[in-house]
């Protein structure tokens, strides 16, 4: 959590006196880092940089992507990254819950009949915000619920015990995904209700529940600027990046300037003690799970639209970058799960880019790693001795 | 506590003998059974695909009334899965327990499958170890059965007993990839940018593809590989965009992901009338069009190492309209090779009926020679591939896949 960024809470005194920076175990991860470096990384990265300079409008167009898909995972990231903060549990249902956004999203766009060739703009445009406002609704809601009777049980208990029943809430949920893309279940009840709505519905998701769902193509895909043959930037762009990063503006904000956010960080710092300051540790905590929750539907939803697909996998594949993104950046920082999460987005587009495809996730990790040598908590992560 | 003991002792040695009678009167029939299993991947979005496989095999068999042998032989059947829900596709434990559970049952004598060649790779070794017959209906892999067009030591590493004992009914990728190359120069395509999934099937048909292209003249202009689990590809579809290709080739299935990859790649700006989209019959299907949705499918090529049901000629035609009468859908690509693995199986038991076993069907099977069934008059070779050579290529046009043209 971002507590100690507060000016106005007491900076915690390390607890464990500076070490030197040159112990025998960096000295040896310094030597390897040169030989990495000299050996391997750098004859490719000379070529990677001579490959960027000979076209900028082609790296111009890829950290444009890449900025563009490091916002919705700075979104997701933000949900780890809070639970982290508050309960120092890793949220491994997260991403789920995230499957899950896109899923409600599908229903609800089909519930309301929305198709990019019939409705309206306008029309399209209001549903949308309030598609946005039901799917926010329901997985906080969810996300709540997960707490309330998958995690508060637990909570006195030994620390790996709520992290199974993490991992377990996860498969649930997959589960559920599996369900509401069962088309043939949907055409029962529609039979049984008779109704056109649900009808659609069952279209939506078709005959096999797991294949993957098309959400239909609602953002404009009008080019806010082009430049033939370097620069594509379409309006779809613009929207996801703005609706993301208001979402990040949104909760740092909340959590750094209101009473709720304050009764958070205080919760976060020390629970007992914020307890005996009379906040309500329960509900402060519930409240923290339905933000995040919040969040979570909500980039489920701008992810599904976005790329125009929704899978009971989905949840899997974006809750690990975004998890990888909320460690690069320091898991229970906000800013440095943003950062990190556009860090990554970034890599991914650059190293499809320039490296392979093939070798994307190996970039990442690699990078991960390398970062975690140097600074284990993160790039603007807080050393150890405070909990948030 | 001793005559509790004792007692159960008696009753133990009661119920042994019991179940000895059991079987001995069952054996003393005078029918025997043979039991035909087919694994095929039931769960995920290859179902669409399986089940009309398993609606062809079971036609078949129903069409025998599920005996041979002038009803001397009673033939039973079981639909294996598989692939797991979790994964949505197949699994290799899932694959390696169907075929340890059919060479534990000797009542198993022909193993119809399986639809993945990866999985192949798993079911053959066990199966040659128990001599139990394999049809495959769909796997193009050509490692699994030629010298040379695989990795190193194959195809030998897979027949641990030295003898062959796994047939199939498609022609290999070899000739499909090849076929594909040939018909993108006949479409015009000048620069080709290729993709694999990196998978045994993918990554081969797309090798195949890419020296025949280069043999036609046509410029590579890339070649990468996918990571199936991604997201989105918009990065590489920008990537691929700034090298002015005609076509991407794909090799690869649905499953890898194939449909997020047209998806990315429209909105790109790559329209179909500006760049292909051409795959291999992993990508032939209703589920790949779902998938990437009907508007951006739109134009997209696949090569099918095979007629389509609604082309057979002859015999096959005659099937083609029984099975849309029976089932009242349209059959999908593999569904004629499901009935003809069911044909040839069936043609060996009732060659075999003086030793019904697994030696004799399996020396049967492999012995098909001029064979008349729905794909036309066809055989095996002493590798276990068939004699079928004629491909096809279709175009998706109004959202559903429609021949275009015989390809050589």
């Amino acid at each position: 959590m971002a507590a100690s960024q507060t000016p106005s809470s007491p900076q915690a005194a390390p607890l464990v006196p500076r070490e030197p920076f040159l112990t025998k175990r960096r000295a040896f991860s310094i030597v390897g880092l040169i030989i990495f470096l000299g050996f391997f990384a750098i004859p490719i990265y000379q070529t990677i940089l001579l490959e960027m300079w000979d076209d900028p409008g082609q790296l111009t167009q890829q950290i444009v992507i890449g900025l563009t898909k490091g916002t919705y995972i700075a979104v997701i990231a933000l949900g780890y990254t809070l639970v982290y903060g508050i309960l120092e549990l890793i949220n491994f249902a997260h991403g789920d819950l995230f499957m899950i956004g896109a899923f409600l999203s599908l229903i609800f766009i089909s519930l309301f009949g929305l198709d990019p060739k019939t409705s309206s703009g306008i029309t399209i445009f209001f549903s949308l915000i309030g598609i946005l406002g039901l799917v926010m609704l329901c997985t906080a809601l969810m996300n709540a619920g997960i707490e309330r009777f998958a995690y508060r049980p637990l909570r006195k208990a030994p620390r790996l015990a709520p992290l199974i029943s993490a991992i377990g809430m996860s498969f649930v949920l997959q589960n559920l995904g599996i369900f509401l893309g069962d088309g043939l279940i949907w055409d029962k009840i529609a039979d049984g209700l008779g109704s056109d709505a649900i009808g659609r519905v069952a279209d939506a998701m078709g005959s096999q529940s797991v294949a993957p769902k098309n959400i239909p193509d609602l953002l404009p895909n009008g080019q806010v600027f082009f430049i033939p043959n370097s620069l594509k930037y379409t309006y779809k762009d613009l929207l996801v990046a703005v609706v993301s990063l208001g979402l990040l503006a949104g909760l740092y904000s909340f959590v750094r300037f209101t009473k709720l956010g304050k009764a958070i960080r205080a919760t976060a710092q020390d629970r007992d003690a914020a307890r005996l300051m009379g906040i309500n540790a329960d509900r402060t905590i519930s409240v923290t799970f339905l933000i995040g929750g919040a969040l979570g539907g909500a980039a489920g939803m701008i992810v599904g639209l976005y790329n125009g697909t929704a899978v009971f996998t989905m949840g899997f594949t974006a809750g690990l970058l975004s998890f990888t993104a909320a460690v690069l950046g320091g898991i229970g920082n906000i800013l440095g799960s943003a950062l990190g999460g556009l860090l990554i987005g970034l890599i991914l587009a650059l190293s499809d880019q320039y490296i392979g495809t093939r070798w994307s996730n190996a970039v990442i990790f690699a990078i991960l790693v390398l970062i975690l040598l140097f600074r284990p908590t993160g790039l603007l992560g807080q050393e150890g001795g405070q909990k948030a | 506590m001793k005559r509790f003991l004792s007692f159960s002792l008696v009753l133990t040695m009661i119920m042994v003998i019991l179940a000895a009678c059991g079987t001995q009167t069952g054996g003393s029939g005078t029918k025997t059974t043979v039991t035909i299993v087919s694994s095929l991947p039931r769960t995920g979005s290859s179902k669409g695909q399986t089940d009309t496989i398993v609606n062809a095999i079971k036609m078949r068999l129903e069409e025998d009334k599920y005996a041979a042998c002038n009803g001397n032989v009673e033939i039973k059947y079981e639909d294996l899965d598989d692939a797991t829900a979790a994964k949505g596709a197949w699994d290799e434990t899932k694959e390696a327990e169907n075929a340890n559970a059919a060479a534990s049952n000797k009542d198993v004598m022909v193993y119809i499958g399986t639809f993945n060649s990866g999985a192949a790779k798993i079911a053959i070794p066990i199966l040659n170890n128990a001599g139990i017959v394999m049809i495959s209906p769909a796997n193009t892999y050509p490692g699994l059965t030629k010298d040379g067009k695989g990795a190193e030591g194959e195809p030998a590493v897979y027949y641990p007993k030295g003898t062959r004992n796994y047939t199939r009914v498609v022609p290999a990728d070899d000739l499909q990839g090849a076929a594909a190359g040939n018909w993108a120069k006949e479409l015009g395509v000048t620069n080709v940018y290729i993709l694999d999934d990196t998978e045994l099937y993918g990554k081969g048909i797309a090798d195949v593809f890419a020296a025949t292209a280069e043999a036609n003249g046509i410029k590579i202009a890339g070649r990468d590989s996918i990571d199936s689990k991604a997201s989105d590809y918009k990065a590489l579809m920008s990537k691929i965009a700034a090298t002015n290709p005609d076509m991407i080739y794909f090799g690869g299935i649905t499953q890898s992901n194939a449909g997020q990859l047209v998806k990315d790649m429209r909105a790109a700006g790559m329209t179909a009338d500006k760049v292909k989209f051409m795959g291999p019959d992993g990508i032939y299907e209703q589920a790949f069009i779902d998938a990437a949705g009907a508007d951006n499918a739109e134009g997209v090529y696949a090569t099918f190492g095979g007629v389509p049901p609604a082309k057979l000629e002859g015999k096959g035609a005659e099937w083609y309209n029984a099975y849309k009468a029976k089932f009242n859908a349209e059959p999908e690509a593999y569904a004629a090779y499901g009935y003809d693995s069911t044909n040839v199986a069936l043609a060996a038991i009732n060659k075999s009926c003086d030793s019904i076993n697994r030696e004799t069907i399996l020396k049967n099977v492999f012995a098909t020679k001029d064979f008349d069934g729905v794909l036309g008059k066809w055989g095996f070779d002493a590798s276990g591939d068939t004699t079928l050579t004629q491909m096809s290529g279709q175009q998706i046009k109004n959202g559903a896949f429609e021949f275009v043209q015989v390809l050589k």
